[in-house]
């Protein structure tokens, strides 16, 4: 792909590809609303839309399964996918580029030249460490090599979805391939997290419009997350906390009260300690998200979500003790133990003390 | 034994016991909540949503029984600098060699019932304060107090706006999520729970073998000490 010499702007791209101005006002609308600002910034989100060139962008797909470029193609409005993740803004992605092979990399080096320090660089999947990061090659280099080398003139880098934040399934135990984030890998760089597996597709797109135009990363809280996504649990934001609230609980799922919508709970939903935005957001187009449709959060957007205990049960689970081990049992076998202890020396010293009196 | 063969001494000042028995109490009162929170037993199922708010009252109870707990432990750090002997932070340092020697007259002797000279070690070691066995279970227990404050209050910190509980929101970042913070609290509540046990019996113990008053000594102050 060809990187075009003079920059369109955004809004000279959108045109082009056939909307309206209307449409355009509409999608600025949409974005400022996501991303939680007040009414003012629509007009400085289309302003900038409208008069800034659009930034660079390069897109990388390391150890990933591309479901966070198949979330955010499907994000709610059409102008996403058609100009912000077409051909018109990203200079290189593996998934949607229409140029291949070597004609591929000279264009992405050749945007890495041309707008060094200017360009974003999104990285999808994680970056194996392990056998010298001989498990991802492409174009005949390793990951790591490809990433340092994209990294280096960044202005900024976006790590999309869990596998770029935490390292996901791939960095499950016992991580065969020392799958690692991207966040531990450069320090060097303003970078956002945007975890979740897939993140949805509006947040994607609410990051992404924040940096194009604010130009600068959207705010962030402790973990490197944007807060206007991931401020709150999905347990915060969920139709089912009445239930919770009332201590009213599905127990299995096929029960009376899964029929009747009550929280999941105790069939394992993670959503109390599962900071995204599903319940406000939700999923394909605000269709539905998973508790909605009677399964409990998965907590795919927190760190070592595929070690963290059972799926189905609430109770919690002690690493390096097997999965059957739960903290209360090993906790109630230790009391037991404690409480047989103390028998023993009760009998012990009372023994003893008779004892002695009968010497005396 | 005759009457006279013992002394009355003062050993936990007012401030020391109202730190006992408040954080007793809310130690119980959370570790109640807080098993109730992590698995719900299943009560209600007749009921609308909006007609109780179960565990709505449970978690509220956990959290005003926290506050209760951070107070009592804040007066205890204060009284460890200004109270007697006995309170002192001091005393809760293993660094003598009095403390040491201490240390394994217990071991041997009150947890290993093993046989010692009545009249040379006994008025040696029976300490009114802690013995060093003791002292050093508080230690410990202090410690994971401060650890179900920094993991509690790190989870709590989401439901709150008050800039206190916040102060403590970068424990979960720091730890890797509220699910190691959560498994971590729930832990830590265990481990304390078994030193409690241990410890209501060896004061009930000590009651009984030293004829110390150590029970009632938590409620008025006085200990018992045999004459030398
Ligand atoms: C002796 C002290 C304490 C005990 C025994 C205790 C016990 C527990 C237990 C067993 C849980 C359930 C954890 C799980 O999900 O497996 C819990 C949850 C929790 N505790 Fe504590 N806790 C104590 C002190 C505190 C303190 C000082 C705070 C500070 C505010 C606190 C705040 C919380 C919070 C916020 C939760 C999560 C509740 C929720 O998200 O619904 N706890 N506690
Ligand atoms: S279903 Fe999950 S997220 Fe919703 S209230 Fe229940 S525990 Fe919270
Ligand atoms: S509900 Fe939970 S598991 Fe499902 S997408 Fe949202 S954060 Fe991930």
């Amino acid at each position: 792909m060809a990187v075009t010499s003079k920059r369109e702007t955004y809004l000279e791209s959108i045109l082009k590809m056939g909307y309206t101005r209307r449409d355009f006002m509409k999608f600025a609308t949409y974005m400022a609303a996501y991303m939680g600002l007040e009414n003012s910034a629509v007009g400085q989100i289309a302003h900038a839309l409208e008069k800034t060139p659009r930034l660079p962008v390069i897109w990388e797909h390391y150890q990933e399964c591309t479901c966070c470029s198949e979330s955010f193609i499907r994000s709610d409005h059409p102008i996403v996918a058609d100009i912000i993740l077409d051909k018109i803004s990203l200079d290189y992605t593996e998934t949607l580029m229409a140029a291949a092979g070597e004609q591929a990399e000279a264009a992405k080096h050749d945007t890495m030249k041309k707008y060094h320090g200017e360009y974003i660089l999104c990285v999808e999947g994680s970056i194996p460490l392990g056998d010298d990061g001989n498990y991802c090659c492409i174009a005949g280099k390793t990951a790591i090599e490809q990433f340092k080398e994209a990294a280096e003139g960044a202005k900024a880098i976006i790590a999309w979805g869990s596998c770029a934040s935490n390292g996901c399934v791939q960095s499950a135990k016992p991580n065969p391939t020392d799958a690692t984030p991207i966040h531990k890998l450069v320090s060097d760089k303003p970078l956002i997290r945007v975890p979740g597996c897939p993140p949805i597709g509006e947040v994607m797109a609410g990051v992404i419009v924040h940096v194009v135009a604010f130009g600068r990363l959207p705010e962030l809280d402790g973990a490197k997350r944007p807060k206007a996504f991931y401020a709150k649990r999905v347990h915060d934001s969920c139709y089912r906390r009445a239930y919770y609230d009332a201590g009213l609980f599905v127990e299995s799922f096929d029960d009376e009260n899964a029929k009747k919508g009550y929280c999941l709970y105790k069939v394992g939903c993670k959503g109390p300690m599962t900071y995204n935005a599903c319940g406000t957001i939700k999923w394909n187009n605000g269709v539905s998200f998973p508790i909605q449709s009677g399964h409990g959060c998965f907590g795919c957007s927190e760190d070592n979500f595929w070690d963290n205990g059972p799926i189905y049960e609430r109770l919690t689970a002690v690493p390096g003790f097997g999965i059957e081990h739960t903290a209360d049992s090993i906790g109630k076998a230790v009391t037991g133990a404690i409480a047989v202890g103390i028998g023993a020396h009760a009998i012990a010293s009372t023994i003893k003390s008779k004892l002695k009196k009968s010497e005396n | 034994m005759k009457e006279k063969e013992f002394k009355r001494i003062y050993v936990w000042q007012l401030p020391v016991r109202i730190f006992h028995w408040v954080n007793a109490f809310s130690i119980v009162v959370l570790a109640i909540t807080g098993i109730i929170i992590a698995d719900p037993p299943a009560l209600q199922s007749n009921h609308e949503a909006y007609e109780t708010y179960y565990m709505g009252y449970v978690r509220v109870t956990h959290f005003i029984a926290a506050y209760f707990f951070v107070a009592a432990m804040l007066l205890r750090i204060y009284w460890a600098f200004v109270g007697n002997k006995f309170a002192h932070w001091k005393s809760f340092v293993p660094f003598t060699k009095k403390w040491f020697s201490n240390l394994f007259y217990v071991i041997k002797h009150d947890v290993f019932l093993l046989p010692y000279n009545e009249k040379k070690s006994k008025l040696l070691h029976i300490k009114v304060g802690h013995n060093s066995l003791a002292s050093f279970t508080y230690l410990i227990m202090f410690i994971l107090a401060l650890i179900m404050v920094f993991t509690g209050f790190g989870l709590y910190a989401q439901n709150t706006s008050w800039w206190l509980p916040k102060l403590f929101s970068w424990v979960p970042v720091y730890l890797g999520g509220d699910f190691t913070a959560r498994l971590i609290h729930h832990i830590t509540m265990w481990l304390m729970l078994f030193l409690i046990f241990i410890h209501i019996y060896f004061v009930i113990f000590h009651d009984v073998k030293d004829k110390d008053g150590e029970v009632s000594s938590m409620i008025n102050g006085h200990k018992f000490e045999p004459n030398k």
